[in-house]
């Protein structure tokens, strides 16, 4: 929403993270049109917590957020395909570790 | 056809079904913008609001119906009387007009049941208390989004500024209606049921006027024109309104989804 004439005459778009419960981690659960923050909490609580899904919202414009390049995800992601040695699965849990 | 229901004359019925018809009227108009809205969210915030109210005018229309000798149900209640015995103001009932004018009578009267329910949580019947305390949430969030609404449209464009003083000239004369006290309010205060309308009438313009104040929006001066929902007797919009709300009840009689 950079473009002058778009932010004219189109609200900018705010990315919706929803926490179900205290505790809980934010997630994304997605995107809407508002004018600015308070207008967008406002909707993002209409649009997204309806069937009691929320006990706390963040909003963020869209364009505040740096995301990862499709292009580039063979060069991100793809070198820890053989790396199985990063998972911590190599270890005994004792048995007083429960829910790991 | 399914005949009309017949109402006994009992103060605390009428009482209730001018809190539960104003909800359900305003919900019904609230209705209409589902796929109306301005914008996709805010389609969805009035479809909310008026399921709130619906929610609100279930929990009145049933302790009304207990009121009754023939003991109605809220749907008896809600689709099978006639015109007359609709106690809503009469604000509710206008046509939903533009956004401008959807917003101004959200705010007047989310305020107007705000204040109520407030008072009705101390109510001396536990039911209607209990259904206060929870609809004082949803008011109060109505109120609110009401409120951030005519501040936007208040202080937005030329043209959003001309509608919302439209809205005003238009709502302004049905205001005076949701403070006129009579013996049904009396008897309320007398037995404990809940307030008086006329004990809401300061803190209604003291909460209205904070928001126009925002915007600089006059109060207008005060009429002389009064109109008479809360008596039964409705503007010319009323009976379309109750025809798109009955009409299936009234063809296939008990019908449920």
């Amino acid at each position: 929403m950079s473009n002058d004439q778009a932010t004219k005459t189109e609200w900018p778009l705010w990315e919706v993270f929803v926490r179900t419960k205290a505790g809980l981690d934010h997630k994304h659960c997605g995107s809407l049109h508002a004018a600015d923050p308070k207008m967008a909490l406002q909707m993002a609580r209409e649009v997204y917590t309806r069937r009691q899904e929320g006990s706390s919202i963040w909003v963020v414009r869209s364009d505040q957020i740096i995301a990862s390049d499709p292009g580039d995800k063979d060069m991100f992601f793809d070198p820890m395909e053989d790396k199985v040695y990063r998972h911590p699965t190599f270890y005994k849990l004792p048995d007083a570790v429960d829910h790991m | 056809m399914q005949a009309s229901i017949q109402l006994p004359d009992d103060p605390k019925l009428r009482y209730l079904l001018r809190i539960g018809d104003t909800c359900l009227i305003l919900a019904q108009r609230l209705g209409e913008w589902c796929g109306h809205g301005p914008i996709i969210e805010e389609d969805i915030a009035l479809s909310n609001m008026a399921l709130d109210l619906i929610g609100q005018a279930r929990g009145v229309l049933t302790l009304a119906g207990d009121q009754c000798p023939q003991d109605y149900d809220e749907d008896q209640l809600a689709f099978l009387r006639e015109e007359r015995d609709y106690l809503n103001a009469t604000m509710a009932e206008l046509p939903r007009g533009d956004f401008a004018f959807t917003v101004l009578r959200n705010l007047m009267l989310a305020t107007w049941l705000k204040l109520s329910w407030e008072r009705l949580r101390e109510s001396q019947d536990s039911e209607l208390a209990a259904i206060a305390a929870k609809a004082l949430k949803e008011a109060r969030y109505h109120q609110q989004h009401a409120a951030d609404w005519l501040v936007r449209l208040g202080d937005g464009t030329a043209e959003s500024r001309r509608r919302v003083e439209a809205a005003l000239a238009q709502l302004w004369p049905y205001a005076a209606e949701l403070f006129e006290a009579d013996a049904v309010d009396a008897a309320a205060v007398a037995s404990g049921l809940g307030p008086s309308v006329a004990q809401l009438r300061e803190p209604w313009l003291a909460e209205i006027s904070a928001v126009f104040g925002e915007v600089n929006l006059p109060l207008p001066a005060e009429g002389r024109f009064r109109s008479t929902g809360r008596q039964g007797v409705h503007s010319e919009h009323m009976g379309y309104i109750l025809a798109e709300m009955q009409h299936l009840q009234r063809a296939f009689p008990g019908g449920a989804w």
